[in-house]
């Protein structure tokens, strides 16, 4: 800093003071950026300790309950990579995006509308059903998530609008769209006039993997979609001009890397991901249409994506600490008498920790002395 | 049918505040070179805050001041994080969004079925019974008349005081401002924490004014809309307040399809808010010299003096 070289070596003992000051790293560091998601996430322990002392809870009978019970047996283990499964899937799209630094916040819609097209399949043909049917629904989800996606891109590419805040707009108009759906047209006439859909039959369903639990193919789907991400993003030239054009947009664009290429590209994967999320939810545990497929997996996967670092792998880690939140909840909820929603105030407090432990990638913290003249320096107008 | 245009003023005027007072503050925040998304999150807290301390204490004045105390809080944490510790503000502004819906979700559980006394209109003695303009002009929510100040105050801070045009300065150009000695970081803390205030008093509006109780999301996006008014209004504070109440307008147009008998779903009708916002946003985007023009140049980036 400028300051202390004004003040010079012959300021006055008396008046330098030590004071912590954020230094940049020559190189960032590789070793903070994967511990940080770790101290984030020890940390969230630490908060859920205190949190659940403070309510007057026994801390470790709570804790217990929040975080091992619900995955101490092969049902919880499996219901554990079934919430994993669409915030995996949402989160590795959206890090396609994010390395390119477009900014798809919107996966909580294209994973409604993937709902909705593959729900909308199934309820149009079950009745014919046949091997194609499950493919085609997924197709028709994937198309949905896409084409709700490719709408913040054309907005983007061809007007130069946000695609942050066109994203986040149309995930209110998609969970609309689908309560208009569940309410109306699509409403199962002997439902009892509730608002949802006919339940789907046995072919529109994703087979079961594990007997005994609801983990179904949707998962060993998930798996694979994360795994060919992961090869296109590392070894494809496509992904590397993403990389390239989220880290340095200016030698991208004299590299001839096309920016709205990236940001269709950025934004179509996400779409996907998250559509094919969407008919996962309801080809899978939920079987139906309801005015709500998901509780903000399109949002949690945010966290998700960058928690797991933008890496595929990482991803996979996060979203089962992201599934195990969600268990938790309801695990406290029912154990505890403490409401669901404190998943939400950990969900954000996660992402909080680790933008915090984040600093330290590119900073690291120093002592110097600071002195009274240096100080006031730096506040006067010269 | 006079009446009829009053009571249609008077609701556009309603729906529309919250968006100017939390653009108004996000306008602030923005002109120093610093984007917070967390409006929504800091809304939902700052009405949550107030709904709850309105209920608590029967005074919905002191559930106000707390709403915006709260959401100034919130707002701190954004600014730590982007401000002291670098953090990418992109990043920063949606967690904040998604621990205020979380938090205030979590806390207002017990008060979601609670009736509290909202801050009624304020009829101004004397003049409110004039023929009318009366009722046109003078017979709205306290909550109307102190945004329409708050953007007159905001735009004479920023254009027409020197401490306005310090911030403006390090909107554009944290580097020059620093070199010159102007304390950039202390400087984008203020302007973080009145925009944090103003999405509070924003939420706390719709608590213990608007409708008034505590909903879960009760703030329906309006957040994020109050964010596109910003970009909308090429961060000047006379064109929020026009856009904010060109949306409360487009809010009302749902209520009144609805009470003309028009034959339509009310789901497709609550979309006109969303996809307004949509096209709003694209036909001021589509020319982007406007933008890079009117956009504070160092929006977004954050700052260090050593990087």
């Amino acid at each position: 800093m400028s300051g202390a070289s004004i003040a010079g070596p012959r300021a006055p003992a008396s008046r330098v003071r030590l004071g912590f000051a954020l230094e940049p790293r020559p190189e960032p560091s590789r070793l903070m950026a994967w511990l940080s998601p770790v101290i984030a996430a020890a940390a969230i322990f630490v908060v859920g300790f205190a949190l659940f002392s403070g309510l007057g809870k026994n801390p470790f009978a709570a804790f217990y309950v929040f975080f091992v019970k619900p995955v101490d047996s092969l049902y919880g283990v499996a219901e554990l990579l079934l919430k994993a499964s669409p915030l995996m899937l949402c989160a590795v799209g959206l890090a396609a995006g994010y390395r390119a630094n477009v900014w798809n916040i919107g996966a909580e819609g294209q994973l409604t509308l993937g709902a909705v097209c593959g729900g909308g399949v199934a309820l149009a043909l079950q009745d014919q059903g046949g091997a194609w049917l499950l493919p085609a629904m997924l197709a028709a989800g994937v198309a949905g998530g896409m084409a709700w996606a490719a709408i913040p891109a054309w907005l983007k590419t061809r007007f130069n609008a946000n695609e942050i805040l066109v994203s986040l707009m149309l995930v209110y108009v998609a969970k609309l769209a689908l309560s208009w759906l569940v309410h109306g047209p699509w409403r199962d006439p002997e439902g009892f006039n509730f608002p949802q859909s006919k339940m789907f039959a046995d072919a529109a369903l994703l087979p079961m993997l594990v007997p005994g639990t609801r983990l179904n193919a949707g998962f060993a789907l998930a798996l694979i979609v994360v795994g060919l991400l992961w090869v296109f993003t590392r070894r494809s030239l496509v992904g590397f001009q993403m990389r390239v054009a989220g880290l340095a947009p200016a030698a991208a664009a004299y590299a001839g890397i096309s920016a709205s290429r990236t940001v269709w590209l950025g934004m179509l994967i996400g779409g996907a991901t998250a559509g094919l999320a969407g008919v996962g939810e309801a080809a899978g545990p939920i079987g139906q249409l309801l005015p709500s497929m998901s509780p903000g997996y399109g949002f949690a996967a945010i966290i998700v994506a960058f928690v797991g670092r933008l890496h595929p792998l990482g991803i996979v880690l996060a979203s089962l600490l992201m599934s195990l939140l969600y268990l938790g909840g309801e695990a406290a909820q029912i154990g505890l008498a403490l409401p669901s929603a404190i998943t939400g105030l950990f969900q954000g407090l996660l992402l909080f920790f680790l933008l915090a432990a984040d600093v330290f990638i590119d900073f690291r913290l120093r002592l110097r002395p600071r002195s009274a003249a240096a100080r006031r320096s730096r506040r006067r107008p010269a | 049918m006079i009446d009829h245009v009053v009571t249609l003023v008077a609701l556009t005027l309603a729906a529309g505040t919250p968006l100017v007072l939390a653009g108004a503050g996000e306008l602030v925040t923005e002109r120093s070179g610093v984007l917070n998304l967390g409006v929504e999150g800091m809304m939902l807290v700052g009405a949550v805050i107030a709904f709850i301390v309105a209920a608590t204490t029967r005074s919905p004045w002191l559930g106000v001041a707390a709403g915006m105390l709260a959401a100034a809080g919130l707002s701190l944490v954004f600014a730590v994080l982007t401000l002291t510790l670098l953090a990418n503000q992109v990043a920063a502004g949606l967690a904040l969004s998604l621990f205020g819906v979380g938090l205030s979700a979590y806390v207002g559980l017990d008060y979601v079925s609670v009736v509290v006394e909202g801050i009624q209109p304020l009829a101004i003695p004397g003049v409110s019974d004039l023929p009318f303009f009366g009722k046109l002009l003078f017979a709205h929510s306290p909550f109307v008349y102190v945004s329409i100040a708050l953007i007159a105050l905001v735009q004479w801070f920023l254009f027409r005081t020197r401490a306005g045009l310090i911030l403006r300065a390090i909107g554009e150009s944290p580097d020059s401002a620093h070199a010159i000695g102007y304390p950039v970081i202390a400087i984008r803390y203020a302007a973080v924490l009145f925009g944090g205030a103003c999405a509070g008093l924003a939420g706390a509006y719709l608590a213990v004014a608007y409708t008034p109780l505590w909903t879960e999301g009760m703030t329906a996006g309006r957040g994020w809309i109050a964010l596109a008014l910003v970009v909308f209004a090429t961060w000047k504070p006379w064109r929020l307040l026009a856009g904010a109440y060109l949306f409360g307008a487009v809010t009302l147009a749902q209520f009144q399809a609805q009470a003309m008998g028009l034959a339509m779903p009310s789901q497709l009708l609550s979309m006109l808010p969303y996809v307004a916002t949509v096209v709003v946003l694209t036909l001021i985007s589509r020319d982007a010299a406007t933008i890079r023009l009117n956009a504070p140049a160092s929006l977004g980036r954050p700052y260090h003096p050593d990087v």
